[in-house]
Formats: structure tokens, sequence, C-alpha cells
């Protein structure tokens, strides 16, 4: 068995005058799961379908399983799963009959299908509306529906488009249970997503992307470690009190805080959120200054893209935004 | 072949599952027999004396036709839209299912169509009166008629992939097809110019046919087109297929590129 499931070397697409992927490289190891991490228009979702099949790049080399993704697509199909953005299922027919569909055409026979139908059915708890439309089907169950129809052949390779998105937490940790037993029985996953946080629960590891390229790669602890720790966050009644504040934090937790008058924020990197915040707390009680709010916070996506690329997302997205499809 | 046949039966389970919609479809062409043959046919003299109702049935059967060119449009766009073309082609799928599937479905749609519309007509009064043979061959050419604007309408729908906009794109396509032609009135009754290219609207063309084959009223006034209408109402339908068909392939296979 090869090592790696997917391989990519310089993959470029190019819409018009815009590289959507720009040298592209990725190496997957088998059952393991893959984050590919950026903002929209980073070329994500580009970069998923070109190794679906569903687009043709315009250069570079791209293998599933080994085989060469634009010179045997058929062989290609025959060992992956995809689920988009968009839940891709027949919403005029019912949750069963969708999947008996999809098995009839990955050429189960008639009874089979049907098997396989009520097994991912029973498995993706839609048992009960295995027999309503599919339109009706709240966010959460189509979306159940839609995995459950890219599963129908276990796949060896199964591609994730923002498979969360949408979703609300309850439905997401259901799809993310299922993506980590899928993995657990071998399955090789590329999962896009522009949470940092979901990347964290299930990739072994993360490509980051920008503009068409990978700018960084790594474990997740490893890109944690280049993006930045978490942060205390104190925000002061009165702004007189900023500069105390920040000398205060800076005693407590050993670094220097950034300050922002205009927020009257103070905040600092820490190593350890919760004792940070615990010792901060105290010894703010024991000052006596009025805080109007205080907490601890995660670094965004986008702290993580400004250390990463120098940019901010929001300029990325605007001038990318006609590369999105 | 099989995977056409599922994807087929896909299309006719939407039938099944939607019977208002079903109801909907028929209701279209019944209201068009009952508005037209009653509303205007009471006022309406033909050039050459016939029963207006006997003119009308065949005008109203190609028009059913033409009118699919909406439900196939925003069936294809559906599909297109929300992704589900993209996991069919994602799939091991003969790349020519999907497309093949649809119109054979719509075909078979179409036959049911047309069987209630033939029901309609006998109860309005209108007959075939050259014999069951000739009356099937008739029914054929609608049907040919059907596969044209199906592929038609496949490409719409790849091209548009959003159905409310092909909603709304079908109306002022299909009216000015079925107003300039000759199936509420005849073209020798137009102005010189619009009656000519009435008389050669691929429309007229099976309408002139059908009703030389039911031997009804209102065959045409002489022109080349009307002369050979059954030529014309095979060489239509022939001709749009062999355009639309390759071109919505080609559009399916680079969907999304």
């Amino acid at each position: 068995m090869a090592e790696h499931a997917i391989v990519t070397e310089g993959l470029r697409k190019r819409y018009r005058d815009t590289y959507a992927l720009d040298g592209v490289d990725l190496a997957v190891r088998t059952g393991t799961v893959h984050g590919l991490l950026g903002p929209n228009g980073a070329g994500k979702t580009t970069a998923v379908r070109a190794l679906a099949t569903l687009l043709r790049y315009d250069a570079g080399r791209a293998e599933i399983r080994g085989f060469d993704v634009a010179r045997q697509p058929e062989e290609v199909r025959e060992r992956i799963g995809l689920t988009g953005q968009y839940a891709a299922v027949d919403e005029q027919l019912s949750g069963r009959q969708n999947l008996v569909m999809f098995g009839r055409l990955h050429k189960l026979g008639r009874a089979a299908a049907k098997r396989r139908a009520d097994e991912l059915l029973e498995r993706f708890r839609l048992t009960e509306a295995a027999g309503k439309n599919a339109g009706a089907y709240s966010g959460g169950m189509r979306r159940r529906l839609d995995l459950a129809a890219s599963l129908v052949r276990s796949p060896e390779v199964l591609f994730l488009d923002e498979p969360t998105t949408g979703l609300d937490p309850r439905s997401r940790n259901d799809v993310w249970d299922t993506i980590r037993s899928l993995v657990k029985g071998g399955t090789t996953v590329l999962l896009t997503t522009q949470y940092l946080e979901e990347a964290d629960q299930l990739a072994d590891r993360i490509s980051v992307i920008d503009a068409g390229r990978v700018v960084a790669e790594g474990t997740a602890d490893e890109l944690k470690a280049t993006i930045g720790a978490d942060r205390v966050e104190v925000v002061v009644r009165d702004a007189a009190d900023l500069f105390g504040v920040a000398a205060l934090i800076s005693r407590v937790c050993g670094v220097e805080p950034e300050t922002d008058q205009d927020t009257r924020r103070v905040s600092a990197l820490v190593a350890d959120r919760v004792t940070a915040l615990t010792e901060v707390v105290r010894a703010l009680h024991a000052a006596g200054v009025v805080v109007e709010d205080i907490g601890t916070r995660r670094p965004t996506l986008d702290e993580a893209f400004l250390r990463l690329t120098g940019r901010r997302t929001a300029e990325k997205s605007v001038s990318a935004t006609g590369v999105a499809r | 072949m099989a995977d056409g046949l599922t994807m087929t039966r896909r299309n006719m389970a939407h039938l099944v599952r939607t019977p208002e919609e079903v109801a909907l479809y028929f209701l279209l062409p019944i209201m068009f027999v009952l508005v037209f043959g009653y509303v205007f046919g009471s006022g309406m003299a033909l050039p050459d004396g016939g029963d207006y109702r006997e003119f009308l049935l065949p005008g109203v059967f190609a028009m059913t036709m033409l009118y699919g060119l909406g439900a196939t449009g925003s069936a294809v766009a559906v599909d297109a839209g929300r992704g589900v073309i993209d996991r069919f082609r994602s799939m091991p799928v003969a790349r020519s299912a999907l497309l093949t599937g649809r119109s054979t479905a719509d075909l078979l749609r179409a036959l049911l169509e047309t069987s209630v519309l033939l029901v309609c007509g006998l109860l309005v009064g209108w007959e075939w009166h050259r014999g069951v043979g000739r009356a099937l061959a008739a029914v054929a050419l609608v049907l040919a008629l059907r596969v044209a604007i199906t592929w038609i309408g496949i490409y719409l729908g790849l091209v548009v992939r959003d159905p409310d906009t092909v909603g709304m794109i079908v109306f002022p396509l299909a009216f000015p097809l079925t107003a300039v032609s000759n199936v509420f009135t005849a073209p020798e009754l137009m102005p010189d110019w619009l009656g000519t290219v009435a008389e050669w609207n691929p429309l007229s063309a099976t309408v002139t046919a059908i009703r030389e084959l039911f031997g009804n009223p209102g065959l045409g006034g002489g022109g080349w087109a009307s002369d050979n209408a059954l030529l014309l109402a095979i060489g239509w339908p022939v001709l749009l297929t062999a355009i639309f068909a390759p071109l919505s392939v080609r559009t399916y296979q680079k969907q999304g590129d």
C-alpha cells in the first residue's frame, strides 16, 4: 500500500488573469485526515474539484491512490467520494431513494443497493425519515444524507468541502464523529474548512492555503506555534487605568501586552490561558481596578493569516471573489 | 446504458412523488384546448371553412411539447445549481447517463401528455380521419419535436443553472414561437413577411404535417415550407437535436470548470 493516498505537485489552475491554484503541493498519508485551511476564495474548493476530476488543471501533477487524475479519471472516480458545500442530493426523492439510486450508479445490484441504503440510513440516524422527500429534511439531516451518499461504496479517499458550514453545533459534532470513525476504518480524508477549530479537531496535518498557494503546512500544534498562542484580554472602564493594567499584566504574565486606546483594551499572548486569566483577575481585584470585560481568546483564522501572509483575510476575499467557484 | 436507465427511473420517480406538479402539468394543455377551442373557436373562421377545434388540436399537441422546455430546463438547472451534477460527475457513471436519462424520462412524460391530450381532444369533438396508422405517425412526429426541445431545455438548464431564471426565460422564448406559427391561426392570414416566418417555424412544420396525417383542416397556403411539411417535421427535430445534444454533452462535461 502506497504511503500517500493523495499527492499533488505544482498544481495550477488559471481563470482569466487570476491563478485559483498557483502551484499547490500536497502529500496526504494514507489513512489520515488532511485539512486545507483558508479563507473564501483561497483556492480550497478549486483544489478539491481538481482532485475529484471535476475540473481540468492547467499544469502540475495530481495522483489519487497512484492514479493520475488527468489521465486516469475513471480509476480515480472509482476510489473517491465527494461531499461538496451544497447538499448534493435529489430533493424530490426520499432519502432512501437517493441512496438506492447512488448505489445503483455505483454498480450495486438492486438488492445490494437497498441493503446498503438501509445500513447507511441507520448509521446516519435517518431511518425514521427514510421515506420523506429529502427536500423536507433539516439542514443537518440533508448534510448527513449527503455524507451518506458519498459513502455508498466506501471510498478509499473522501473529499469533504466545508462539510459543516451552516450546521448547528450538534449536527457539526455528528459530522465530526462520522469523519473520525471513517478514518478509523482506513479512509483517507481531505477536508477543507474555514475554521481553525475544525482543522484542529480532525486533521492530522493541515495545509494553510492562500491565493492558490500553500503558505504553511504542519500539524495543528506546529501551526499554532507559528500562529501564536491564546490571549488574555482586559477592557478597562476608565481609559486612565490602561497603562496601569498593562503594567500589571506584564508583571503577572511575564510578557509585554498590547494596548489599544480606542477600545480601552489590553491583550497579551499567554501560554496557559486559564492560569493566566485566574492570576490577572486576582491581581486586578487586589489593585482595585474596575474592568468592563475580561476573557481569553484563541487566535482567529484572521490572526493566523495576518501572521502567515502578512495580510488580512478580508482583503483577500475581496480580490479573490471571482475565483471562489 | 444501465446508468441511463437508473437516471430515467429517477426522473420518473419525481413524477410519482410530486403529484401536484404532474396535475399542473396536464392542466395546462387541457386549458389550452378548452380556452382556445371555445373562447376563440367561436369567433374564428378558417379559410377553408373547417371546424376550429379540429384545426386547433394538432397545434396544441405541438405547443404542449414546446412548453415542456421549461420543465426540462428547470429540472436540469436544479441539478446543476445544487451540485448534484458534480456528484454524478465525480462517480464512475457513464458521462452521458444523466442527459440521456433526462431525455428518455421526458419522452415518456411527453407520451403521457400526448395521451391525455388525445382523450381531451376526442371529448371536445376532435377526431383523426385517416386511420390509426397515420394517427400514430402523427404522434411520433409530436414526440420527435419533444426530443429536440428536450435537448434545447437540457442545454438551457446547464448554461443557466438556476431553475427560477429558466422559468423566466422560457415564456418570452416560447410565446412568440407559438404566436408566430400556424398553431392558432393560418399564416396566410398574417402580413406576408410574418406569414413566411410562421410557415418556416419548426412548430408549424410539425403542426402542418400532423394536421395532414390526422386529416384535420387548415392545410397551408402552398408555400414550399407547407408543401414539404412532412420533410420539415422530421428535418427540424433532427437538426435541432444534432446541434443541441452534442452541445449539451460538452457543456455537461465542462460544468464548473
